[in-house]
């Protein structure tokens, strides 16, 4: 499997549970569709852009990095719509976000094949 | 008055015991080292200006049989090509009819040096394994080494790994008709530069002697490092696996910078051959995973069949060691699989512990 096709569906994946935690929330529990598909997405998104990373560059700690980076950058487009009322959940999209896009990092460079099918180191 | 000091006296006696190049192109240094029956030179190629390691046979030792181990060893030398094998640049003999050869000078530190400074086990495992690649590469041409220890080991600035000396190395029977085909060098001594420069016909050269002869019964290698049966003088019995034990000896050493069988003599090593009294390594360092443990004893078996049957598979254990995955010398309980499966994917099972805790401590920030 190439790095950017496991980054997509371990992405998904990730971006489906990350929504599934807006359950534990009274206020955007009513919104969980629209979460889960925007979380979904966003997952998908990082995931490719991490799994294109690993496969240009080879590096571990620069493919957790970088999905920090990523993690945080589109978590932030999402916090920054807000909900209905108003109100923008940084603090609970963000940090959560961010650590979704280390865990792409890092698997994206430790697993899936690169061009050439050689792994990271 | 005091003409020369005692320096220069130094330097003068060196010198004069510096053999005869003076039809070569190379211009002698200093000393790199001395071995049984040659001593190693740095020394100019004038023709290239680069720096050689130049080794040349003792006047003292210089009988047929040494002749010939020598030209033997140049030849071996020269058809293993090979990132991890020093390689040889010229072959000749002297007017005095000692023979000599040219290889790369090789700059570093050798095993024992590097075993002292080196502190990862990991980053020690990887040069073991390049050592591995190296002898798996000569075996794989029929040829064995026979005398690895931690001096022939050269580790460069660079993590860059030689296998030298490959003085007492033996063509495998079945492997000659391959190396016949790949000589190109006589086995006279008259090979592709003489000190008098005269070159033979390639179809005059007669093909090359098919192994180092030794003498049945004749040890030859560095105790310590040598397999029972090389220890016991069993020549017959030679074969990979003895290289596949004095590689288990090596990762010994690089696991507990101790030499296995500790021993002055020949003799000695074999009384503790034959009272089998090698120390555990965890015996000297308890920190060595136990499996690192097992592939080192099977690898150092007493009985040639208990052994890797290759290196190739010594190496693969070594590498499925570094990859936090089951090694086959070594049967795992159902703990130690655990614990080696955290180990694995400690990294990502810390991110989630992270993530979890994340959401854990938001959850209870948002019901405040």
């Amino acid at each position: 499997m190439s790095k950017p096709l496991l980054g997509l569906i371990v992405g998904a994946v990730l971006g489906i549970l990350d929504g599934l935690t807006a359950l534990f929330y009274p206020n955007t529990a009513p919104l969980i569709m629209g979460i889960l598909i925007g979380s979904s997405l966003k997952g998908l998104l990082a995931g490719v852009i991490i799994g294109f990373f690993a496969r240009k560059i080879r590096s571990v700690p620069w493919g957790i990095v970088f999905g920090f980076g990523v993690g945080l950058l589109l978590a932030y487009l999402v916090a920054m719509r807000g909900d209905p009322t108003g109100h923008h959940y940084y603090l609970e999209i963000m940090v959560p976000g961010s650590i979704v896009g280390m865990i792409l990092g890092f698997a994206t460079q430790r697993y899936g094949k690169g061009p050439k099918g050689i792994g990271a180191n | 008055m005091n003409w020369l000091n005692d320096e220069m006296v130094d330097h003068l006696r060196e010198v004069s015991t510096f053999p005869d190049l003076s039809r070569t192109p190379y211009r002698i240094l200093r000393v790199l080292g001395s071995g049984g029956m040659a001593t190693v030179y740095l020394a100019e190629d004038t023709k290239l200006s680069r720096p050689v390691a130049l080794k040349v046979m003792d006047s003292a030792v210089s009988s047929e049989d040494s002749v010939s181990r020598m030209q033997a060893e140049a030849q071996i030398i020269a058809r293993l090509e090979h990132p991890g094998i020093v390689p040889i640049h010229d072959v000749g003999t002297l007017p005095d009819g000692r023979v000599f050869y040219a290889m790369k000078f090789v700059q570093g530190n050798s095993l024992t040096h590097y075993s002292q400074k080196a502190a990862a086990i990991s980053e020690r495992l990887r040069v073991f394994l390049k050592i591995c690649e190296a002898v798996a590469f000569a075996h794989a041409h029929g040829i064995i080494h026979r005398d690895l220890k931690p001096e022939n080991i050269m580790v460069g600035a660079f993590g860059e790994v030689m296998v030298m000396d490959w003085g007492v190395a033996k063509i495998l029977p079945g492997a000659e008709e391959d190396v016949t085909t790949l000589a190109d060098f006589d086995s006279t001594g008259q090979g592709a530069s003489t000190a008098d420069d005269t070159r033979l016909d390639p179809s005059m050269r007669p093909p090359l002697k098919p192994l180092v002869e030794t003498m049945s019964g004749t040890v030859l290698g560095t105790p310590s490092y040598m397999a029972p049966e090389q220890a016991l003088g069993q020549t017959a019995g030679h074969s990979r696996l003895t290289d596949v034990y004095s590689l288990g000896a090596l990762l010994y050493f690089l696991l507990t910078h101790r030499h296995p069988y500790e021993g002055a003599s020949v003799q000695q090593i074999r009384e503790n051959f034959r009272e089998k009294q090698l120390l555990r390594p965890r015996k000297s360092d308890p920190t060595i995973p136990k499996s690192l443990e097992a592939v080192c004893m099977k690898a150092m078996a007493f009985e040639p069949p208990l052994r890797y049957s290759k290196v190739e598979e010594l190496a693969t254990d070594v590498e499925l060691f570094l990859s936090d995955l089951p090694v086959s010398a070594y049967e795992e309980n159902i703990i130690e699989k655990a614990g080696r499966w955290l180990n694995r994917y400690r990294f990502i099972i810390f991110l989630m512990f992270a993530y979890m805790l994340v959401r854990f401590v938001l959850y209870f920030l948002g019901r405040l």
